[in-house]
């Protein structure tokens, strides 16, 4: 079922540990990681709102959240470059662990059982499922598209540098990214609740033995594997 | 001559129209009635200008804006280009005309167009900061604009533009407040030969005709009158004596339309992309009703500390 690549340690991360018990606790998220993923997260539902007032004009009340239409149109932009940074951030710590690998294609071909939360038909999986790359990568690849169109449009800086129809196919490239980056965040959202346990990870930076079990076993195996003196994690 | 508009009178005067004889308002609707007014324009005849620029000083008179001096950049145009201080301007084009070899000197006064299908009102975020009124004219109105810059990208002719000084977007508004009470925009009112002239589209429309009669027998066969259809026609029109080639004129477009980049985002695009937002959302919410929570079984828990054993801590 698994891959040969399954006895190498491959996406335990820094700050990654088991801790015996009952139940058992894994560390999946060290305090950095969480402080960079919240600010990111905060700037992206930020952006998003401010987004959304200017792209249909019955979301236009949301720019009370601003301080109003001046504020949103200003404010915006510079959110776009915290969120820019913080994610970078994001990226060198996570891009390692969301290498693909030949078991996210079997998880992908078994996508019903997936849906269906029948894990026990999937093959052990590392940190990530192939889902949760998608979200990653699906966000690096949307974050440049949008900071790039988005400076194009950043008429206050950087107006002078682009025509207009770069501008218009900018603000429509801009649009459309955003409409796509929130739907990945409903995927990204959505999964964390429905799969029950995992916010833990994100907001105490630790799951349970059984989580780490049930989703991501080959992770879990290898952590185990790390600490444990002439014996083999591999199944 | 064209009849000159007289001046008005010594007692105030209700304006002839208000915020109140809108049709078309910005990320937003019109309240009924939205009945029609007798449609304005300025007709701008290029073949009789002389270029003194006084319609661009009238202009920063009436408007009470401050341009600052610029420097010479070897054209005529000053200066180079609109700006939020300057709603109108001169440009100046050489052109060798192939037929005579006649250098001709071709000025054009540029600014708002006022659209009958204005671009900048279509891309217009802010509810209520870019204005149609029952006779035609498009108004920015700078307490509700946000300064997002929308109605550059959505302007087939490249006329607002967004001060620097408390970001909101400028461009000429035909003297809306001269036309309420009766009066023509301030330009028409300096302009010594009157290739300006102001009244009723239809007027307009008559003169038009009546000084492309006069340039055809003067052997401008090709006069004409720029009226593009493409925008719905405009309330403010030229007189061309070289209507087949108003490129000559410093780039004046040859059928302007709204850019389709512009239709898709704040048309269809609008609508499509939240409905996409909005059913990934509700897929969610179904796929919870039906699949139910993934929950972490005790079985699970139990293996993880099967696995665990014996391990060091």
């Amino acid at each position: 079922m698994t891959s040969d690549d399954g006895d190498r340690p491959y996406d335990v991360q820094p700050g990654d540990d088991v801790h015996p018990g009952k139940p058992v606790t894994v560390d999946r998220y060290t305090v950095g990681a969480r402080i960079n993923h919240w600010i990111t997260a905060v700037s992206l539902v930020l952006l998003a709102l401010s987004g959304l007032s200017m792209f249909h004009p019955s979301l236009f009340f949301l720019t009370v959240l601003f301080g109003g239409g001046q504020w949103t149109r200003a404010i915006h932009p510079w959110i776009g470059v915290v969120l820019f940074f913080s994610f970078a951030g994001l990226f060198i710590r996570f891009w390692k662990a969301n290498l693909w690998r030949s078991e996210d294609n079997t998880w992908l071909r078994r996508i019903r059982d997936v849906l269906a939360g029948d894990e026990e038909k999937l093959p052990e999986l590392g940190k990530y499922n192939a889902g949760q790359k998608f979200v990653f990568w699906g966000m690096s690849a949307l974050i440049i598209i949008l900071i790039g169109s988005g400076i194009v449009v950043w008429d206050e800086y950087f107006y002078p540098f682009t025509s207009i129809e770069q501008k218009r196919i900018a603000i429509l490239v801009h649009a459309a990214a955003a409409v796509v980056i929130i739907c990945v965040w409903i995927v990204h959202v959505y999964a964390a609740i429905w799969v029950r346990g995992t916010i833990g990870a994100m907001t105490k930076g630790r799951v349970t033995g059984g989580w780490a079990w049930r989703h991501h076993r080959k992770w879990l195996r290898e952590l185990v594997g790390k600490r444990v003196v002439g014996k083999t994690s591999a199944s | 001559m064209f009849p000159p508009i007289p001046n008005p009178p010594v007692a105030p005067t209700s304006p002839g129209f208000s915020d109140k004889d809108l049709i078309r308002r910005s990320a937003s609707s019109v309240p009924a009635p939205a009945t029609r007014q007798t449609e304005v324009a300025k007709l701008i005849d290029v073949s009789k200008c002389i270029g003194c620029k006084a319609c661009q000083a009238a202009c920063i008179e009436w408007n009470d804006t401050h341009q600052a001096i610029g420097v010479n950049v070897g054209v005529y145009d000053n200066p180079a280009d609109l700006t939020p201080e300057m709603f109108t301007l001169m440009r100046f084009s050489e052109w060798e005309n192939p037929q005579t070899n006649n250098l001709e000197w071709l000025i054009r006064k540029d600014g708002c167009m006022h659209c009958e299908d204005p671009g900048c009102l279509k891309a217009c975020p802010a509810p209520g900061a870019i204005v149609q009124y029952a006779n035609g004219i498009v108004d920015f109105v700078h307490d509700n604009c946000i300064g997002c810059g929308y109605c550059v990208k959505g302007c087939p002719f490249d006329i607002p533009r967004i001060s620097k000084v408390d970001h909101k977007a400028y461009k000429c508004t035909l003297c809306s407040d001269r036309v309420a009470v009766g009066q023509g925009p301030a330009c028409q009112k300096a302009c010594p030969t009157q290739a300006i002239v102001f009244g009723t589209k239809d007027e307009m429309k008559e003169w038009a005709d009546f000084r492309i009669k006069d340039l055809k027998s003067r052997g401008f066969e090709n006069a004409g009158l720029y009226d593009p259809p493409g925008v719905g026609g405009t309330h403010v029109m030229y007189v061309l004596h070289h209507a087949d080639k108003p490129e000559i004129y410093a780039n004046l477009p040859r059928n302007p339309t709204i850019s389709p980049l512009v239709e898709l985002w704040k048309g269809v695009g609008k609508y499509v992309g939240l409905g996409v937002m909005g059913l990934a959302a509700a897929a969610a919410v179904v796929h919870h009703l039906v699949a139910g929570a993934n929950r972490v079984s005790p079985e699970d828990e139990a293996n993880a500390e099967k696995l665990t054993e014996g391990r060091h801590s």
